[in-house]
């Protein structure tokens, strides 16, 4: 292998040389003491509710075995540099697979056992296939974007198999409750992050308050069957419609402001919404919220409960099946998919029209925008409008799914986390909206045993990817539209 | 300069007039009482050392500033008329049919060259596609709407030389291109008047003989409509200027201090004072000498 390596040459190429122990230990004691210094506070201590208050307790040996792993990770890491990569490899595999296999004290540790030793394992792998150890950034970027390149055009196929699949998901024997729930979750934030992708990744605008159009959705169908008792079906555009204004709203005043300012007030339009939605308690239940918001009918023909209300037939008679609870769940995930896809074929649509073309336009640069007669204004409105439109029906979505809103639904980390799947997706890239969802939103769950270590791994996860890829993870942008046809001139006409 | 170009003749009125232009800010009069003309079917540059005024009085003529006091007239051919300081910003460039280019380049960087020029044809496309809504059901006005924009991108593109670049990102684009681009993109919103700030800074020689080249061919073309367009430069290289101007004003401390053909710029006494600053404290403008007057005995006092 090392001879292998030797013959790739370069900067990068593993130097034949034996080891040096004593720099590599000595870097991996420090990094260890950097744990040391890291985890004594965050890890070894512990709140504690007892019976006289507040106390703390120390946990020593969690902190003595997150110092052993960082020593043993840095130490495998160096030796890897050193043209060790095979030895570390297996060891880093066996690391991985006694975590996996063998029973551990805590999850923690599994977890970091886990992933550590597969982020190792796979550091090795890459430098024995490459016989480079270390990508330098450009490279690295450059490669990412090649990725998201493939996947770029790939999305051609993968599209149109991921929405086979989201279809027929419900009737494979692997739906139950519990994966149709996640699965509505999942769609909810995708449906969300591709509403926001109109707003931050093709007008440019940073939009830190989106979930307020999500509250107003949700309030509005909430609101409206409860005081006037209209179907969801009549709620619907109701719902998308009064979001939109209250985006157009928003917008009047805040457009002229630009980056930093205007996500402040976008910030504290969100803030506003959910403050007006707590305190007018005589109309909107205030923090109790509402609760009995009614379940949407089969497109207003049929109910899904056992015993339907007057004049409405039941909808396991209506198509002869058993009565199943998990009937309204199915309904409630193809709408929701539904939905989703309705943004998100609205914006490959859009991008193709003048209207998306002045976004993207407007995200490069909103002066040469002013010159060449594109009126701003409108523009940035139309944006913001339809983004909120698209929220606002997402919004009433969730009122009918969980028949119960209160304000607590819609605060600001709501939108951190939709803005998070934008950004972490690669602005503008609607498969990486979903991609992002599925980490932010899936792996969340699926760690739910992980209980509180699970929100650090989200947190380190994000500081991690934006670190690789700092403009999202699959972002890449293919023109709209091409005069010759055929490949995009990407990387070999750049060399030019 | 008629006998030169024999075309000039054939407007009576001027496409342009400037009368009695200042912008001031705050105390800062950057254009003080400026009045010329300029006429379609010319090119029309304006020179001046660094901080004369140039670049703010073309931003009172395309909308990105309102002037203090003054008066903007464009004529379109057709006989329309538009007071351009009292149109909002991107209406000028919209209705008036005022394009421009910046001193440093602003192109939509991240989208293609042909985007680039889409994206100028925003409004007749946008009205086109009957505001995204018809353009999102499919009619097939926008489509036949999209094709004639693709084929007025392919014309400007294969004036400036960018068409085998089309399909690049604008971005990526070398300097000299990048210039071309952002003119060929102006070019596209199909103008009356064109406004060009400094589109020869950073060019080599023989880009900068290049660009001459594109922009006597816009002054001479014919536009479809049947009239010509006129250009309004902002130039520093002297050898473009002299070359393919036909019509040079000169600015200094943001007034006029001279206006006429190349010929007779390059020898006015006053140009050569603001270029080489001869016979300094003699025969400056009666104001502008007022204005200077303390300054320069205080330096020398403290020298």
């Amino acid at each position: 292998m090392t001879t292998h390596s030797n013959t790739v040459s370069s900067a990068g190429s593993i130097k034949a040389r034996g080891v040096d122990w004593a720099a590599t230990i000595k870097d991996a004691g420090l990094a260890a003491f950097v744990a040391l210094l890291l985890t004594v506070p965050l890890v070894g201590l512990r709140t504690v509710d007892r019976p006289t208050g507040l106390g703390i307790e120390a946990r020593p040996e969690e902190v003595v075995a997150s110092i052993l792993l960082v020593f043993l990770g840095r130490l495998g890491l160096g030796l890897i540099r050193q043209g060790m990569a095979m030895p570390v490899l297996i060891l880093a595999l066996i690391c991985a697979g006694v975590g996996l296999v063998l029973p551990m004290p805590t999850q923690v540790l599994r977890l970091v056992l886990v992933l550590g030793g597969g982020v190792i394992a796979l550091r090795a792998a890459m430098t024995v296939a490459t016989g480079r150890s270390k990508l330098s950034q450009a490279d690295r970027d450059r490669r990412m974007d090649r990725i998201a390149a493939k996947v770029q055009h790939a999305s051609k196929y993968i599209g149109p198999v991921a929405v086979a699949f989201a279809v027929v998901l419900p009737f494979t024997p692997l739906a139950d409750r519990m994966i149709l729930d996640i699965g509505i979750l999942l769609l909810t934030y995708i449906m969300l992050g591709w509403g926001l992708n109109i707003v931050v990744g093709l007008a440019g605008l940073l939009d830190l308050g989106y979930v307020a159009f999500y509250a107003v959705g949700a309030y509005s169908y909430a609101l409206l069957a409860h005081y006037f008792g209209l179907s969801f079906w009549v709620c619907l555009p109701l719902a998308g419609l009064l979001a939109a204004c209250s985006g157009v709203l928003l917008g009047f005043p805040v457009l002229r402001l630009r980056g930093d300012y205007f996500a402040i007030v976008t910030l504290g339009f969100g803030e506003i919404i959910r403050i007006i939605l707590v305190n007018w308690y005589q109309f909107t239940g205030g923090p109790n919220g509402i609760s009995g918001i009614p379940r949407p009918s089969f497109f207003g023909i049929a109910d899904f409960s056992r015993t339907p209300a007057e004049g409405m037939a039941a909808f396991h008679e209506l198509f002869g099946l058993e009565f199943s609870p998990l009937h309204r769940i199915v309904f409630l995930y193809y709408l929701i998919l539904a939905l989703a896809l309705v943004v998100n074929l609205f914006t490959l649509r859009v991008r193709k029209l003048p209207l998306g073309r002045a976004w993207e336009a407007l995200r490069e640069d909103d002066i040469a925008c002013a010159s060449l007669g594109i009126n701003r204004t409108n523009m940035k409105l139309a944006a913001f409008a339809i983004a909120a439109m698209f929220g606002g029906f997402a919004g009433s979505f969730f009122a009918t799914r969980q028949g119960f809103i209160s304000p607590e639904s819609f605060t600001f980390i709501e939108s951190a986390i939709i803005l998070a799947i934008v950004v972490l997706g690669g602005m503008g890239s609607q498969i990486g909206v979903v991609v992002a969802t599925l980490l932010v939103i899936g792996l969340p769950e699926a760690f739910r045993e992980l209980a509180d270590y699970r929100m650090l791994a989200f947190g380190a996860g994000m500081v991690v990817i934006m670190l690789w890829r700092p403009r999202g993870l699959l972002a890449h942008r293919d023109p709209t539209i091409l005069l010759h046809g055929g490949k995009p001139p990407a990387a070999t006409g750049a060399a030019k | 300069m008629s006998a030169v170009m024999p075309h000039t003749t054939m407007n009576d009125k001027p496409l342009l007039s400037v009368e009695h232009l200042t912008m001031r800010f705050g105390g800062l009069v950057a254009n003080n009482d400026v009045s010329f003309e300029a006429r379609a079917g010319e090119i029309t540059a304006l020179i001046g050392p660094n901080g004369a005024g140039k670049t703010t009085l073309f931003n009172c003529v395309t909308g990105f500033y309102t002037p203090t006091v003054g008066r903007l007239t464009l004529r379109h051919p057709a006989g329309k008329e538009f007071l351009l300081e009292r149109m909002p910003g991107y209406r000028i460039a919209q209705l008036a049919g005022v394009a421009r280019t910046f001193q440093n380049i602003r192109l939509f960087s991240g989208m293609s060259v042909l985007e680039n020029l889409i994206v100028a044809q925003h409004n007749k496309l946008m009205r086109a596609s009957g505001f995204a809504i018809g353009g999102l059901l499919g009619l097939p006005g926008f489509r036949k709407a999209e094709h004639e924009a693709v084929e007025l991108a392919k014309y400007w593109l294969d004036r400036v030389r960018l068409t085998e670049f089309a399909d690049w990102e604008a971005g990526n684009l070398p300097y000299g291109a990048q210039r071309r681009l952002e003119i060929a993109r102006a070019m596209c919103t199909e103008p009356v008047l064109l406004c060009l700030d400094e589109p020869a800074a950073g060019l080599n020689p023989r880009e900068s003989g290049e660009l001459a080249e594109i922009l006597t061919f816009i002054r001479d073309v014919q536009t479809p409509q049947g009239h010509r367009t006129g250009v309004l430069l902002i130039e520093h290289d002297m050898s473009v200027v002299m070359r393919i101007s036909d019509h040079v004003v000169v600015l200094d401390y943001g007034r006029k201090i001279s206006d006429g053909d190349p010929e007779h710029v390059k020898n006015d006494p006053a140009v050569i004072r603001a270029y080489l600053g001869e016979d300094e404290d003699e025969a400056l403008p009666p104001e502008v000498a007022a204005d200077l007057n303390l300054a320069p005995t205080t330096n020398q006092k403290g020298a």
